[in-house]
């Protein structure tokens, strides 16, 4: 067996990635486990890592306008692509909310009115848990650039990884196929679509299954609460089937998750008979073994 | 017009569940009301209605092409451009443009001296109208594979909706970050969607946090209540927000949503219930000045 970084993603949010990934993450002794899913970080919930290390992260810079220098000449009005400069009133007005940070109107003003200002609230945090080591990002509320963040978090997981010699490495993705999806499945070994048998369950898996192929890789499916609807769940094992995209397995719905949320443990943890615990194990020596 | 956004720090709360129930019981009622798919990276509100496509604008965005005869390899481009997206070797003469970064702010272009740098279109989405009985009924933000942000095809979707309805319900995407905040930030109202378990409060805190900063007004629904635990409940009260419903957990509504049926077409009460919440927006003062 050789290193492992595996990405759990899902398209769908709330398909059960972060259960998934912390009833893998104790299955074994050692692990560094990276939550990739910044703006909603759940899994430092259950684990409660110590905090051995806190970085900040500079998500992005936002223009602000010194109206003392400013003459109203509107020429960053006529530059900004993102429509985050308008003319209110008699004064030229910057939407902190469309500013994309690009710097342009900055070094375009006659006047060096504009300065960009950064935004620094967001942290990376890294440090121990009861089965290894743990890694994750906090974006401050309402700041951008997940991406850039994810990539700080892998970064740092696999710096851990190395240090502590430690073999495998579990993301945990955020739901969508946009920047910080991208990036927690670019250069990974192993990813899984976590999904579940509704019809935005399937189709959102369709479009996570789209962007691992793009970045030329095949990943493989797990259904998630299967019995909700068995007619749904086969749907999505003909359309794995047709596309050469393996199940790697299904699990039913229990509200034993649930209770193993509320009492801050994984399933394995908390109900280490439940059947669902044998398909687990299952995935996720299957994987390591094809790794 | 009023405009109502669905929203929750973590997916898989129920957004397009309350978004797609409330549009439906808006239209029973007569409502003059249009849904706004605005979470462009997993779109799936239009798979729970009969609906007919009537129309679809590509969304597109600029980015640089470089004529390596006129260009003197100066860096100035790459100086300029604050996301990475160009990729220049002097010495050898190579200079790329990698287009998955570019954010086409026109920076490079405006930084070239010697007239190399020109622009050509790519495409990132699509905002498609789809009509119910051949009245607009859904407008659609729907990202194109690989694209990174979804941001310009939910402002194209966003740009749609102006007085083309009375009501305007926006099932907005998961988070908190770009794609949450500019659909948010269009919304005179918000309501969050959260369930009671430790994932779902410590989301909802998020989300409350960002909606205090951008000073929008907004109200909480728990849904599948009954799984989990009271801790959500709890906070609301500290907190003195709004709790507008709690929907029960029932294994029927489950099931029928996975075949993408509306369980409030067989639930008349939930359908009072959604208008019930719609109602007490409005009398919330301030928020609009719409009555149903």
């Amino acid at each position: 067996m050789k290193k492992m970084e595996l990405a759990i993603i899902s398209g769908k949010g709330g398909t059960g990635k972060s259960s998934i990934s912390a009833a893998f993450a104790t299955l074994n002794e050692q692990v560094v486990l990276a939550d990739c899913d910044v703006d909603a970080a759940n899994l430092y919930l259950l684990f409660n890592p110590s905090n051995d290390e806190e970085v900040k992260y500079i998500s992005g810079h936002k223009a602000v306008i010194d109206y003392f220098l400013c003459t109203n000449c509107g020429l960053c009005v006529d530059h900004c692509r993102f429509d985050a400069i308008t003319r209110d009133k008699d004064r030229v007005a910057i939407s902190g909310i469309s500013c994309d940070g690009c710097f342009l109107c900055s070094r375009i003003c006659p006047e060096n009115a504009i300065t960009m200002v950064p935004s620094d609230r967001s942290m990376m945090y890294s440090g121990s848990f009861r089965n290894g080591k743990m890694v994750y990002g906090r974006l401050a509320p309402g700041e951008e650039n997940t991406g850039k963040l994810v990539t700080m978090v892998r970064e740092k997981a696999k710096a851990v990884s190395k240090e502590y010699r430690i073999e495998n490495i579990i993301l945990d993705g955020p739901p969508g196929i946009g920047c910080p999806a991208i990036s927690t499945i670019t250069g990974v070994d192993k990813v899984i679509i976590v999904t579940e048998p509704t019809i935005s369950g399937l189709h959102d898996m369709q479009r996570a299954a789209a962007i691992v192929l793009k970045s030329g890789r095949i990943p493989s499916v797990i259904i998630n609460k299967s019995d909700i609807n068995p007619e749904m769940s086969d749907q999505i094992v003909e359309w794995c089937n047709e596309n050469s995209i393996p199940v790697a397995g299904s699990l039913p719905f229990d509200t034993k998750m649930v209770e193993a949320m509320v009492n801050a443990q994984s399933i394995y943890e908390y109900d280490p008979e439940n059947r669902i615990n044998n398909t687990i194990k299952d995935i996720w020596y299957n994987i390591l073994n094809d790794n | 017009m009023i405009k109502i956004a669905v929203a929750s720090g973590k997916g898989g709360t129920g957004k397009t569940f309350v978004a797609t129930n409330l549009f439906y019981s808006l239209l029973h009622d007569n409502q003059n009301a249009v849904l706004v798919d605005c979470d462009a990276e997993a779109p799936n509100a239009a798979a729970f209605f009969n609906t007919a496509a009537a129309e679809s604008q590509e969304v597109t965005q600029l980015v640089p092409v470089i004529d390596t005869e006129r260009c003197t390899f100066c860096g100035k481009c790459r100086e300029y451009c604050n996301y990475n997206a160009i990729f220049i070797l002097p010495p050898v003469k190579i200079i790329n443009v990698i287009d998955e970064l570019c954010h086409g702010c026109g920076a490079c272009s405006v930084a070239c001296e010697f007239d190399a740098i020109t622009e050509k279109p790519v495409p990132l989405g699509n905002v498609s109208r789809l009509d119910i009985y051949g009245n607009t009924a859904l407008i659609e933000a729907r990202s194109k594979i690989g694209v990174m942000s979804p941001v310009p095809v939910i402002k194209a979707a966003l740009r749609k909706i102006d007085s083309i309805a009375d009501i305007a319900v926006l099932d907005s995407p998961p988070g908190t970050s770009c794609p949450f905040i500019q659909t948010v930030s269009s919304a005179d109202y918000v309501i969050l969607v959260t369930e009671p378990t430790p994932f779902g409060l410590s989301d909802l805190k998020q989300s409350v946090e960002t909606l205090r900063i951008l000073e929008k007004p907004f109200g909480v629904i728990i849904n599948r209540s009954g799984i989990g635990n009271n801790k959500v409940q709890d906070y609301l009260l500290d907190e003195g927000i709004t709790l507008l419903l709690e929907i029960p957990y029932s294994k029927e509504t489950a099931r029928l949503y996975s075949m993408g049926r509306l369980p409030v077409e067989k639930d008349p009460s939930l359908e009072t219930q959604l208008l019930r919440v719609f109602d007490t927006i409005y009398e919330k003062d301030g928020v609009s000045d719409y009555k149903r």
